[in-house]
């Protein structure tokens, strides 16, 4: 079974609810790090790496002796990642789709693809847990291509833990998309509950069952229960505020450590979502 | 005229708390909230709209069944596995058209997508201009764009010497639509591995396009040798350190009030703030009086 674990926003303890579920579970366990702009997991996994590859998507180079400037390609092309002046075809890499249209249409063969490096994919192992990450190089813009790679390298037989791009869009899509369920993670603030809402909306709008996290709960009232009572939410664990949390997250080491007591609540998590498929 | 954006390298670093601060400090900017993936700063300002209008970017495709004849080309043309059963899944469909063009029978239509809505308000700070994406939507990037133009122009309009851009987190295409042609940026941190990592990656982008950057840490006392790391690496990469706030309960408090840090708050992390809306202002307009020599 694959688990989302996704946020509205950034910052709300993704990476540390992922990491302590993993660390936490029974079993072999997978985690992926698909937060590929900002893979932040393997301070926490501290994983020995045993493997790197990079990650490369098609883009379209032009062959000038064959090129015949028929603009074919600029018009087909929907993001104007290639244009056509004086005779000459140009292609803007950070543009480009990867669509494959305007090689398709080419009359005079003039076209083809060749890879472009776009990040790379680390795995590695620490006790049961396997650790696999996507990292996206810097001033690369596309980031759903690496993380449609890194989430293949789930492991179908066991539990595989996806942590997740934060946001509503393309990236939170992709990666949430490809799961069987999912847990978002907020906090009991307004900023929280607003941000709460359109991730829930989103993920509504997929199809992929869920539960909500609270993270750094205090003991003052909070908005966030009465909106999960009133909409049927699961509200599946509530991880207290506390200054050694955001100690040990600062040097680098999963709240497992700092607060033993959650273990049992973080293992069951997955029995839980698996229960609401 | 300035424009200042302040983004971090991911979220929950106290960039919008730090952003709605600035807006009460400085005179009447313009404020432009580009988190438009979840966008927080109405959250504070409580704009009061004046116009909403739609965007709309990219295409969706869609398949009339009665005209297709079922040949699955479109289904081999299609590298995002949007088509299965002849039908398009609209949330995978990349608006590349490719399908569109090569159908034989013409049975593909092509409707432009409406994305999500932009707006212009007014605040208790200034103008401001903001939007909301349609969950799932594509091209926040595009919409960035669209929002810094549109407060460029209210600027003009209303003579406002500033420009204040709450950016997007990240690395990727949203941010560096928040960043480009900016005349300086404001990464605000905080002093955890992460942060330092995320610090290193968002400063190599900002040198990457050239643009005058600042660091601050927040919550700096929580882990203070990582603090002075961070400056340090800060430093190395070109950016100016301009201040550090403390761990307060106060910003949460501001926060659950609908305020700013400044306007709720005289303690520790609130004249921390002030302190660097000053060390930012004397970098901003640093150069000023040259350009009115020149
Ligand atoms: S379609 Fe082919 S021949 Fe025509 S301009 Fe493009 S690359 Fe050149
Ligand atoms: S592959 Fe697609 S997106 Fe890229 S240049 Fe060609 S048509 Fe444009
Ligand atoms: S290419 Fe056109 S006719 Fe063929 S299956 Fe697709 S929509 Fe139908
Ligand atoms: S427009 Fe492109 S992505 Fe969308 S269905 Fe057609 S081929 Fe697939």
């Amino acid at each position: 079974m694959k688990i989302a674990v996704a946020s509205g926003k950034g910052g709300t303890g993704k990476t540390t609810l992922s990491c302590a579920m993993a660390f936490a579970a029974q079993e072999k366990v997978t985690l992926l790090d698909c937060d590929v702009e900002e893979p932040n997991s393997h301070f926490f996994i501290r994983p020995e790496i045993e493997h790197q590859e990079q990650v490369f998507r098609p883009v379209p180079a032009v062959d000038e002796t064959k090129c015949t400037g028929c603009g074919e390609c600029a018009r087909v092309c929907q993001f104007n990642a290639i244009v056509t002046v004086n005779g000459k075809t140009l292609v803007f890499n950070e543009l480009c789709h990867s669509c494959g249209a305007c090689v398709r249409i080419c009359p005079t063969g003039a076209l083809h693809e060749v890879d472009q490096p776009i990040g790379q994919i680390e795995t590695g192992r620490r006790d049961h847990v396997r650790f696999v990450s996507g990292r996206l190089d810097v001033g690369q813009a596309m980031s759903p291509p690496l993380i449609r790679r890194t989430l293949e390298q789930a492991d179908a037989e066991s539990l595989t833990i996806v942590d997740c791009p934060p946001g509503t869009s393309c990236p939170y899509v992709t990666a949430v998309k490809a799961c069987d369920a999912a847990l978002l993670v907020t906090e009991p603030t307004p900023f929280g509950l607003h941000d709460l809402k359109l991730a829930v909306e989103t993920i509504r709008d997929l199809g992929v069952p869920f539960g909500v996290a609270v993270n750094r709960m205090t003991e003052e009232k909070n908005p966030i229960q009465a909106y999960c009572e009133a909409e049927g939410i699961p509200l599946l664990i509530q991880i207290p505020e506390d200054r050694r949390a955001a100690e040990a997250y600062s040097r680098g080491e999963p709240i497992n450590t700092v607060m033993p007591e959650l273990n049992e609540r973080l293992a069951q998590i997955p029995e839980q979502l698996k229960a609401m498929i | 005229m300035k424009e200042l954006v302040i983004i971090s390298g991911k979220g929950g670093t106290g960039k919008t708390s730090i952003t709605a601060s600035f807006a009460a400090l400085a005179d009447h900017p313009v404020l432009v909230d580009c988190d438009v993936d979840a966008a927080d700063l109405h959250l504070v300002l409580q704009p009061e709209i004046q116009t909403s209008e739609t965007f709309v970017s990219g295409h969706v495709a869609e398949i009339r069944t009665g005209d297709c004849t079922q040949c699955g080309l479109c289904m081999a043309v299609c590298r995002f596995d949007a088509i299965t059963d002849f039908r398009v899944d609209a949330m995978a469909c990349e608006g590349c058209g490719a399908c569109v063009e090569f159908c034989p029978e013409k049975a593909i239509d092509f409707p432009e997508q409406e994305c999500g809505i932009w707006h212009r308000s007014k605040t208790r700070h200034g103008s401001m201009v903001h939007a909301r994406m349609h969950p799932g939507a594509e091209n926040s990037g595009k919409l960035v764009s669209l929002l810094r133009t549109e407060a460029g122009k209210l600027a003009e309009r209303e003579n406002a010497g500033l420009i204040l851009v709450d950016g997007s987190p990240g690395i990727g295409c949203p941010v560096i639509a928040s960043i480009t042609g900016a005349d300086a940026v404001l990464v605000v941190t905080e002093p955890t591995l992460s942060g330092e990592h995320d610090l290193k990656r968002v400063l190599q982008l900002v040198s990457h396009f050239r643009i005058p950057a600042m660091v601050c840490v927040n919550k700096w006392d929580i882990n203070k040798e990582m603090t002075s790391q961070i400056e340090a690496l800060a430093e190395s990469m070109n950016a100016v350190p301009v201040g550090r706030v403390p761990y307060d309960a106060a910003v949460t408090a501001a926060q659950v009030n609908a305020r700013a840090l400044v306007e709720s708050s005289d303690g520790a992390a609130a004249r921390a703030v002030r302190g660097i809306w000053g060390a930012i202002q004397k970098q901003l307009f640093a150069e000023e009086c040259c350009h009115v020599a020149s």
